[in-house]
């Protein structure tokens, strides 16, 4: 399969903290990444250089042949066609749920108006939520402003999507109705970068595993050896804090 | 209190009622249009303007009205600049108002959470897209309680008029105490008339304040 994503001993650096050194990664058309370590890995920041939300320091990101970071173009193009969906939703308050939904198509895209509210109501059918079309997002749960978010991201059909701990702010009931979108997404070949503390999310989602720690890739594979059998001791060690014993 | 004297006083009072509000409100308009220039001036970081609209801000808001009005009004025709006092007035006002209202937008701008600024990146929109769309509606319903104190605030500071003898509703309740003694009706009307301008302002800002807030933030 062809690759759409390629990251090239990406290092990134706040002053003297070196938050990622030297990631290397390609990702596939198709492919599911999912990506998980302890807090202050550098995970989320990862995803964060992927579409330029944040700048780095020495390495580069390339996306279907065009080096994106360190950006030389236009940043806003780019993001177009990487999605990303964030912990806190961030949906627009001001705006109703398919207002939300068309504003980026109609202001970045001039899309036609019509057809994007046509591709609008089906996506919020797809996920259940045709009916709160023209509620505001405080009038939605949390599991619902995240299922609009997703929706909202994918409305600009972009080929990658970031996700970033997108169930760490849910109850737990909530978290299931959001992660079976992101099931059925994965299912329908959509390319996904994917940060959660969810694990067992993850061994059903994911086409490979990472895992970070101090700002590297520590081990990688498939779900299937990344969970049965992990290679280094901190890896087993982290998958240890997730179970409990009496 | 007679009410003989009141009936009497009223025409005088009603007049000043409408001096003050309407030099208040042409205060507070120049106010409005200065503090946005002014929040945007110092949000964007414009190199220069910028710094001068810190200056700015900093002066007027560190002097009374009272001083910045005897300089408009018995300063500037020392340098042969002559301004009529209800211009003096509306001037002053949107000056002293300018710089507050700037720090009520400014604050409105800077508490709209950088992470709505991400999303909409990450939607593809560029900076002006994302300004006029995302932030700016967020930022002014953030900034409308500190306008609407604001705007109550200016409309009593209108009391400093009479310094520079314009006939508010303080130059005439003073007036009438000076030539008629009766201080109780006097005052009374004067504090009555006060309410009468504030209290409306007041209920109306309050409603603008839930709605606007509602409508755009949701709490």
């Amino acid at each position: 399969m062809e690759e759409i994503l390629s990251v090239q001993n990406l290092c990134k650096k706040y002053d003297e903290l070196v938050v990622l050194d030297g990631i290397d990664l390609s990702i596939k058309k198709g492919e599911v990444v999912v990506i998980v370590g302890p807090s202050g890995c550098g995970k989320s920041t990862f995803l964060r250089c992927l579409n330029g939300l944040e700048d780095i320091q020495d390495g580069k990101v390339i996306h279907d042949g065009e080096v994106i970071n360190p950006c030389s173009g236009k940043l806003n193009k780019v993001r177009e066609k990487i999605g990303m969906v964030f912990q806190s939703y961030e949906l627009f308050p001001h705006k109703t749920v398919l207002q939300n939904m068309l504003l980026a198509p109609l202001k970045v895209k001039k899309a036609d108006k019509k057809e994007a509210e046509k591709e609008a109501l089906k996506l919020l059918d797809r996920v259940g939520l045709l009916s709160k079309k023209d509620n505001y997002p405080r009038q939605l749960s949390g599991g619902q402003k995240q299922r609009v978010a997703i929706m909202r991201a994918l409305m600009m059909q972009p080929d990658i999507l970031l996700l970033d701990e997108i169930t760490a702010a849910l109850d737990p009931e909530m978290v299931r109705e959001v992660l079976e979108v992101v099931i059925a997404l994965a299912k329908e070949g959509r390319t996904m970068v994917i940060v959660t503390h969810e694990m067992s999310f993850a061994r059903a989602v994911a086409d490979r595993m990472l895992f970070f720690d101090e700002g590297r890739i520590v081990e990688e594979g498939s779900p299937e050896e990344f969970f049965e059998h992990p290679k280094t001791e901190r890896l087993q060690k982290f998958l240890l804090s997730f179970s409990y014993a009496r | 209190m007679d009410t003989e004297v009141i009936l009497s006083y009223l025409p005088r009072y009603v007049e000043a009622f409408f001096l003050t509000i309407r030099i208040g409100f042409i205060g507070i308009g120049i106010s409005l249009i200065l503090g946005v220039i002014v929040a945007f001036l110092i949000h964007f970081r414009i190199p220069v303007l910028g710094k001068i609209a810190g200056v700015y801000i900093e002066l007027f808001r560190n002097t009374p009205l009272l001083v910045q009005l005897f300089f408009l009004y018995f300063g500037l025709p020392k340098i042969g600049i002559a301004i009529p006092a209800n211009v003096c007035g509306a001037l002053g006002l949107g000056l002293l108002g300018g710089s507050y209202m700037a720090e009520g937008f400014r604050s409105g701008l800077d508490s709209v959470p950088a992470s709505q600024t991400e999303s909409a990146l990450a939607l593809g929109m560029t900076r002006k897209q994302l300004f006029i769309n995302v932030i700016l509606p967020e930022a002014f319903a953030l900034s409308v309680p500190a306008t609407v104190a604001n705007v109550i605030f200016l409309l009593k500071e209108t009391s400093v008029f009479s310094a520079i003898s314009l006939m508010d509703l303080m130059f005439t309740a003073k007036d009438l105490i000076g030539l008629y003694y009766n201080t109780t009706e006097a005052l009374c009307m004067l504090v009555v008339f006060y309410i009468i301008m504030l209290v409306p302002v007041s209920v109306i800002g309050n409603i603008v304040e839930k709605k606007v807030r509602f409508k755009m933030l949701g709490a």
